[in-house]
């Protein structure tokens, strides 16, 4: 019962591989390193081609980014648990990433968007990096991060609220007290 | 000062995610709100620059082919290139000696021990989804609603009790994986204590429940019909063998 049949491989490569992009892409932004992202995707894929051996539903990408999902904060947990709980405390998260030298003296517009997107809570980069980037709606953003559709809502609003003062002004205390 | 409409209806109206009547209600409200007005525009900006930016990373060629690689069986190895072809002898290597092993503890192992490491999985898997917070996918109490969502999910059919009369209120469902395979999870609640029921169909004949425990949980397992229930919880033995009575029953 532990081999997978050609059929069940033939159902992964169709379904499951068109979506390995936007599985790099969530694992890239979520763990903010390409070499890391890249071990923890084909991991996540692997748990996936389990799952989806068993899976009828239509979802298949929402339902992979899940899994992705949860795989990048196992690892998380596993290998930078330290980044996770700084996380909680926003404030000087935001503070340490906002200092002029980090973001100002960039010029270049997609390394001055990749710092300030870097620079977002987990969970508020995962919402952005799924919304902007992924282009996913509220209710598979609500199926992926396992959260109501409410507070997908409040959560982009905060993500998209910390970004723009962040970008408008990158030294300015303003961002730090609006959070 | 932000409207307190920035954290909602706004996001929503922006993301074209709102009912129409909803859009009707935001509408009306942004004729009179000038704070929502410019907030829409710096939405606007935001999510203009972050559209032209190429921030989307795709996978590495190689990505995709190590996933490829790594769903195909062994024996289709003489299929795989020159380079990779030397990682691939290595674990069939490793299998056979797997494999070799295996078969001199298969004459020893009993079933016992068979459950014993399906529920060592199943233990882990009931810790994960207390760790993550992530209990179930469907959250209801109501058999025909969850019985619903599982529908088109898995290939197996399943009943969905709820002995809430009887002190194990359902909470709902979701699908895990088991042994490699998808498996539905029915939770349920004893005092305060969530209660996963693993179930997978099973071509083994029905045999009195096992039962035993694993860090500080407990697990029984049982089969009726062509399915195998296994249900783990923090809740007592005591408890778990009540829950199971109702399930045969």
């Amino acid at each position: 019962m532990n081999d997978f049949d050609a059929e069940d491989r033939l159902r992964f490569e169709q379904l499951v591989l068109p979506h390995v992009d936007a599985a790099f892409n969530l694992a890239r932004w979520l763990l903010r390193r390409r070499e890391d992202a890249e071990e923890v995707a084909q991991e996540a894929l692997l748990r996936a081609f389990r799952f989806f051996r068993g899976f009828h539903g239509e979802d298949v990408r929402a339902r992979l980014l899940q899994i992705v999902r949860n795989t990048c904060y196992s690892w998380l947990e596993k290998n930078r648990p330290r980044e996770l709980m700084v996380e909680f405390d926003e404030e000087l998260h935001l503070q340490s990433v906002t200092n002029p030298e980090s973001i100002a003296i960039t010029k270049n517009d997609r390394e001055r968007l990749t710092r300030a997107l870097e620079a977002l809570p987990s969970r508020f980069r995962e919402v952005v990096v799924l919304r902007e980037l992924e282009g996913c709606t509220y209710r598979e953003i609500a199926t992926i991060m396992s959260i109501p559709i409410g507070t997908v809502m409040s959560s982009l609003s905060r993500a998209r609220r910390q970004l723009h003062l962040t970008l408008a002004d990158p030294t300015s205390k303003e961002a730090v007290r609006e959070m | 000062m932000r409207c307190d409409f920035a954290d909602s209806l706004l996001q929503g109206y922006f993301d074209c995610e709102l009912s129409p009547a909803s859009v009707d209600e935001f509408e009306h409200h942004l004729e009179d709100c000038a704070a929502c007005a410019r907030e829409l525009v710096e939405l606007d900006i935001l999510s203009a620059e972050l559209k032209v930016t190429p921030l989307y990373e795709v996978a590495p060629p190689s990505l995709k082919k190590r996933i490829r690689a790594s769903i195909r069986p062994v024996t289709q190895t003489t299929a795989v290139p020159q380079q990779i072809h030397w990682h691939w002898l290595a674990v069939a290597a490793v299998l056979v000696v797997f494999i070799t092993a295996g078969w001199g503890l298969r004459s020893a192992f009993h079933a016992d021990d068979y459950r014993s490491e399906l529920a060592t999985e199943m233990v882990d898997a009931h810790v994960h989804s207390l760790q993550s917070a992530h209990l179930t996918d469907i959250k209801s109490n109501d058999g025909p609603t969850v019985s619903g969502w599982f529908k088109d999910k898995l290939r197996f059919a399943f009943p969905i009790p709820d002995f809430a009369n009887d002190g194990f209120a359902l909470q709902g469902g979701r699908v895990d994986i088991v042994d490699n395979r998808s498996v539905a999870v029915l939770v349920y609640t004893r005092r305060a204590h969530p209660i996963n029921v693993f179930i997978w169909p099973s071509r083994e004949r029905g045999t009195s429940p096992h039962t035993g425990s694993l860090q500080s949980y407990q697990w029984i397992d049982w089969r009726k019909g062509k399915l195998e229930f296994c249900a783990i919880s923090e809740a007592s033995a005591a408890d778990l063998q009540q829950l199971q009575q109702l399930f045969i029953e």
